[in-house]
């Protein structure tokens, strides 16, 4: 075999005394695309990092191409020809295309920018992506997806010899998918090797040629994609069984479904978000989303629990009009919200467990009629406890938790009000596969006990798996709502991904 | 919970020790402290005395602060609510009457409220950034108060109103029990009530906050309000002070020395967790240090430099890097482990 | 096929105008800063009759100089997100050290790049606190305002006279063509100006501002040197302030360290006024260049109207208050757009 571009013999990086890497090896041949994959806090961003000279190996080598480097910068690993895309995206909303994609490396001329030459260059890269857009347009002004395909235009700008591109799509529709599949198969013919991080297993699949594993920072093993099975990878993530994955926590139909919905909605619009949308929340049931990002799920849920105003339809709950202008007067009305967004509109990182759990219902009570201390710690106690947020240290910092326990406190702050409907928008995003369980069981319970869920996700199969029925949407307008023994993983797919609406 | 506290507090409090400790070796008699005529008199009772503006400043500010927020316009608040209360007074017809004071300042704070209440609006409801929103009333406000003053400095000579900043009760200056009263009620308040969770889950995140249901706007709007009208008090105690209302000396510069005794009380300037004990300190350490540079004579005019270079030194000792070099020094000698793995972890995840 | 040629060049109009949004959305408030300066104008010659005069149009020029110079300055700290309220105090400290070394005896030439390194040190203070010691912007530059202050009271505590003929020069030599005049005081402010605009467009360390404006993370990531732009910054705002100094002595032919308290306010306003957002990211010399004018033009007016000084803090701050309102308005419309 040739000799790899990329080698990692070793790896290691600490953080204070935990090792978030461990003796990790990793190698990356030219011409190949390799995904990196395990849990949350597996060492992936670590590894990632260090490749990227964001960050510096305690102890270990890297090679490039037989040579053995120490990436001071990211600056460096450019100069190596190590480019990255991260998932958020890292460019600059406030200057223009071109910019965006030549700056470090843009063209100059008697050590001046040669415009011209920036913006010339740039269309050819995002032609190169199928992508027609002005160059010269400030980058804030398109839409993610766009800044997202232009993040990648930067990486392949230059001369990449190895790109890492880490969670790319996840806010890429179908469509764009496809083309992203494109350029990256076009550039594994031109030699580049690439490193490919997603959650979804699917893509991983379709396109990577290899897999390593990384487990608590240790790697366990490396694999060629085609003779290792589905199975066999979640099982080498999660270390342990993985047949809780297997198993469909419930499935049947609320039985009274001539019963009143707990809340419905009629004709809901918001902007250009979501248009003339009718839904019913039955007590008992879990209501799975399917749709694509953008396609107006999490305007439909934002909508439905007063976070944004509407600009049309009503909302009635049990029988009742209601006007939720705001979260407070739709959590006065048993109607709670979680945010996708965790950690800019979830947790409070600096604010302690407790206080993020006693948050939402000391908020409702109002300013002047405080939980005592001792029932606070009773409340947060035993949220912690029925949930299994670890550590159960209820004066830690919420922010230092890992994801999953993270969500598992917004969780926990939302039950603390005792809803009735409970809205949650990619409640499983970025967690741990073991947690992604949890939460999916947990909603189940919730259901059962008389709660009316609304559970949204991009991975269709955990909307079939949880959801009684499921209501897809697609381009700000609810298409249908089925019942989930009524669809299998590939008509849901089908469904979500039908091309035009009716 | 209180180990916690004891250690936030623990650099202000040592600060203010060293001082009095360095001050009482330069000269004994700052120590010392009189009575004449049943009034206790010194240099300790002078900064209590003397730091009310300040203080009463400073506890509002930490109030906007701990929303992330910030209030420059406290000083032209303190001017304008001087301006008012000399100006009614001067043209009463009746100056030395409590009755025609008490008005006066009564009216006076009320402005200085309707100020506040300004301020919380452009950042609580037009959303616009506090440094950019207060800027316009730290620019128009000294305007405002020499339009009321008609541009002249306005001096009164009325006993009710000397009394604010030089009156004694029980032995005491008044102007201590002002700004006692105030960080009693502060505190009280904040931590009696959910006032200061609310407070803090704000300064942290507002968008968070208001998902979970948390009135925003109406704590922004409180903090400025708190801001204007303890400015305004602070601005009565000045010109009380001075027996004169001067528009553009009153406040002058005190929102940095506020902000400075904030920062130093140990309350972040990224909004959050606050402390209303740290600002109480934080302010007596300043009025002791200007008590100190006085003593070294020192002219007034160049302290800035003295507080430039306490700026710095804090600053570097709250500073992350310097940590990380106190503890590469220290860490040779005796390793603690999982005392400061706590930040780390966030970077793993 | 009639309605098609109809609309066709409407379309192109207004695919051109969608173009130059996407392009130059940010300049929309430099227009309108612009367009309020031009209508001062117009309405202040209609008023007095006869304000636009070429001599007073000079004289706007000569008389704020300083706080154009700063301006430039302030303008590349804000853009990457930062602040300096320093500079009034350095401008002061700079202009007395300047009185007071050229009383000595030493000669211009020693003097003028002295006060410029002064300025920079302290510029170079605040950079360092701000970039390696984590200290928010506006606390390590309350830091500099302070010791500039304090150590321009160290300098002299009364105001010094200038004999120097050097520097005098700087403000009494006028050029003039027909009625309008020009001093080299003004000229170098105009220099700074232009040196400035170039710098922010045409290199690299000027595009690697409006790149930690936008997100110093990413800026970062993209391999920019952030560390050595966030402290240069402050620098350039350093060395501006050092300029002012100069031009200032030069003007009012003294040093005075009182000089320039709560300039750091006016040089803020007209920097806004102009069109730079405080957030950062967005912002243009050209546009502080207006705002200057703006500033100075409601002075002049207001000296013409014989009215109360007072009012032109309220009138500033009144047009500031405009100007963040329209401002949030844009930034609320376009994220709506989202």
């Amino acid at each position: 075999m040739e000799r790899p571009i990329l080698e990692l013999t070793g790896a290691t990086v600490y953080f204070g005394a935990d090792a978030a890497l461990d003796g990790v090896d990793f190698r990356l041949f030219p011409g190949e695309v390799h995904s990196l994959m395990g849990e949350n806090g597996a060492g992936k961003s670590t590894l990632i990092k260090a490749i990227t000279g964001a960050l510096q190996l305690t102890s270990g080598e890297l090679r490039i191409d037989g040579e053995v480097m120490h990436f001071g910068s990211p600056h460096d690993a450019q100069e190596a020809g190590v480019r990255a895309v991260y998932q958020e995206i890292d460019l600059l909303p406030n200057i223009s295309v071109a910019e965006n994609i030549s700056l470090g490396t843009e063209p100059r001329r008697f050590g001046l920018i040669d415009w011209k030459e920036m913006r010339e260059r740039a269309h050819a890269v995002l032609a190169d992506l199928g992508l027609d857009i002005d160059p010269a347009s400030i980058l804030g002004r398109h839409s993610l997806a766009v800044q997202q395909l232009v993040a990648i235009a930067r990486a392949i700008s230059t001369e990449a010899r190895v790109l890492v591109l880490d969670e790319p799509t996840s806010s890429l529709d179908l469509d764009e998918c496809a083309e992203l599949f494109r350029v990256i198969r076009d550039l594994k013919e031109r030699g580049v090797a690439i490193i490919f991080v997603s959650h979804f297993l699917d893509q991983v699949y379709e396109i990577c040629d290899r897999v390593t594993v990384l487990r608590d920072g240790k790697l366990v093993g490396e694999y060629l994609t085609r003779e290792f099975l589905r199975i066999d990878l979640v099982q080498a993530m999660l270390g342990r069984s993985a047949e809780s994955l297997r198993a469909r926590p419930r499935l049947h139909l609320a039985d009274e479904r001539s019963t009143e919905p707990f809340l419905s909605a009629r004709a809901v619009s918001v902007g250009s978000g979501i248009n003339d949308a009718d839904v019913d929340m039955i007590e008992g049931e879990v209501l799975g989303v399917a749709g694509l990002l953008g396609s107006g799920r999490t305007e439909l849920a934002r909508a439905l629990t007063g976070i944004d105003k509407l600009d049309g339809g009503i909302i009635r709950i049990q029988g009742t009009d209601e006007s939720l202008g705001n979260p407070r007067s739709a959590i006065s009305l048993g109607v709670v919200y979680s945010s996708e967004n965790r950690r800019t509109e979830g947790i409070l990182s600096e604010l302690s467990v407790q206080e993020n759990i006693t948050l939402a219902l000391q908020a409702e009570r109002g300013v002047f009629r405080r939980i005592r201390p001792a029932r606070q710690r009773e409340l947060a106690m035993s949220w912690v406890d029925a949930l299994d947020i670890r550590p159960p240290d209820l004066d830690r910092p919420a922010g230092t938790l890992s994801g999953g326990n993270q969500q598992k406190v917004l969780l926990a702050r939302l039950l603390a009000l005792s809803p009735r409907v409970l809205v949650l928008d990619e409640p499983t995003r970025g967690i741990d596969v073991g947690a992604k369980v949890e939460v999916q069981n947990l909603v189940g319970e919730l259901a059962d006990n008389g709660l009316s869920v609304m559970f949204i996700s991009a991975e269709l199969e955990e909307v079939l798996r949880v959801g009684n029925r499921v209501l897809i949407v697609q381009d700000g307008r609810i298409l249908d709502t089925v019942p989930s023994e009524d669809l299998t993983a590939d008509s849901l797919t089908a469904l979500v991904a039908r091309p035009e609406a009716v | 919970m209180t180990r916690l506290m004891k250690h936030r507090l623990f650099w202000p409090v040592f600060s203010l020790l060293a001082l009095i400790v360095i001050n009482t070796i330069a000269r004994p008699q700052f120590i010392k402290i009189t009575m004449r005529d049943g009034e206790f008199y010194g240099a300790l009772i002078d900064i209590l005395r003397n730091c009310a503006p300040l203080m009463l400043v400073a506890l509002g500010m930490t109030l906007v602060i701990a929303t992330r927020g910030i209030d420059l316009s406290v000083g032209a608040v303190m001017a304008v609510s001087g301006a008012v209360t000399l100006t009614i007074i001067d043209g009463s017809s009746s100056p030395g009457s409590t009755s025609t004071v008490l008005v006066a300042i009564l009216a006076g704070i009320g402005v200085s409220l309707v100020l506040g209440l300004w301020n919380g609006f452009l950042v609580a409801v037009l959303d616009i950034q506090p440094i950019i929103a207060t800027l316009v009333l730290m620019l128009a406000g000294r305007g405002v108060a020499l339009l009321i003053t008609d541009g002249f400095i306005t001096t009164v000579n009325s006993e009710p109103l000397n009394f604010v900043a030089t009156g004694y009760l029980f032995a005491l200056p008044f102007a201590l029990f002002i700004w006692l009263a105030a960080a009693a009620a502060i505190a009280i308040v904040e931590r009696r009530t959910a006032l200061g969770v609310l407070t803090e889950a704000v300064g942290i995140n507002p968008e968070a906050s208001r998902l979970a249901g948390v009135r925003s706007r109406g704590i922004i709007l409180g903090a400025y309000v708190a801001s204007g009208t303890l400015a305004g008090i602070a601005g009565i105690i000045y010109s009380s002070n001075i027996r004169a209302a001067d528009a553009n000396a009153a406040g002058d510069l005190i929102e940095l020395y506020a902000i400075l005794a904030v920062v130093l009380g140990g309350t972040s300037l990224m909004g959050g967790k606050f402390t209303i004990a740290g600002t109480v300190i934080g302010v007596l350490i300043i009025q002791t240090l200007d008590s100190t540079i006085l003593f070294l004579g020192v002219s007034s005019a160049q302290s800035p430099v003295f507080f430039a270079i306490v700026v710095v030194i804090v600053v570097l000792i709250q500073s992350p890097r310097v940590h990380q070099w106190g503890r590469a020094l220290t860490g040779g000698f005796r390793t603690r482990p999982g005392t400061e793995v706590r930040n780390d972890a966030e970077v793993t995840a | 096929m009639s309605t098609t040629t109809v609309t066709a060049p409407r379309a192109r109009l207004a695919s051109y105008s969608r173009t130059f949004l996407d392009r130059h959305s940010s300049m929309m408030p430099t227009f309108a800063a612009l367009l309020i300066f031009i209508a001062l104008l117009i309405g202040a010659e209609m008023h007095f009759g006869n304000f636009l005069t070429p001599l007073n149009m000079s004289a706007l020029l000569l008389n704020y100089a300083y706080l154009l110079i700063l301006a430039v300055g302030m303008t590349f700290v804000i853009i990457t997100g930062g602040i300096d309220l320093s500079v009034g105090s350095v401008m002061a400290f700079t202009g007395i050290s300047c009185a007071k070394l050229l009383g000595e005896g030493y000669s211009a030439a020693v003097v003028i790049p002295a006060i410029l390194l002064g300025g920079a040190a302290i510029g170079l203070l605040i950079g360092v606190l701000v970039q390696y010691f984590d200290v928010q912007p506006f606390i390590a530059s309350l830091a500099g305002l302070f010791l500039a202050r304090g150590l321009a009271f160290v300098v002299s505590l009364s105001s010094i006279r200038v004999e120097n003929e050097s520097v005098l020069w700087l403000q009494t030599t006028r050029w003039r063509f027909g009625e309008w005049y020009i001093t080299p005081t003004g000229i170098l402010a105009l220099s700074v100006a232009a040196i400035g605009a170039f710098v922010l467009a045409f290199t690299r360390f000027g595009r690697t501002v409006y790149a930690v404006g936008g997100n110093e993370q990413s800026a970062r990531l993209m391999g920019l040197n952030v560390a050595r732009t966030k402290v240069l910054v402050y620098v350039i705002s350093g060395v501006c302030g050092g300029l002012a100094g100069l031009v200032l002595t030069a003007y009012s032919g003294a040093g005075y360290p009182r000089n320039g308290i709560g300039t750091e306010l006016d040089v803020i306003a007209a920097v806004v006024i102009g069109g730079t957002l405080l957030t950062g990211g967005t912002g243009y010399v050209l546009g502080s260049v207006i705002g200057v004018l703006v500033f100075a033009t409601i002075n002049t007016i207001i000296a013409y109207e014989g009215a109360e000084q007072a009012w032109t803090r309220i009138i500033i701050g009144l047009m500031l208050l405009m100007f963040i309102v329209v401002q949030r308005v844009i930034v609320v419309r376009s994220e709506r757009r989202r």
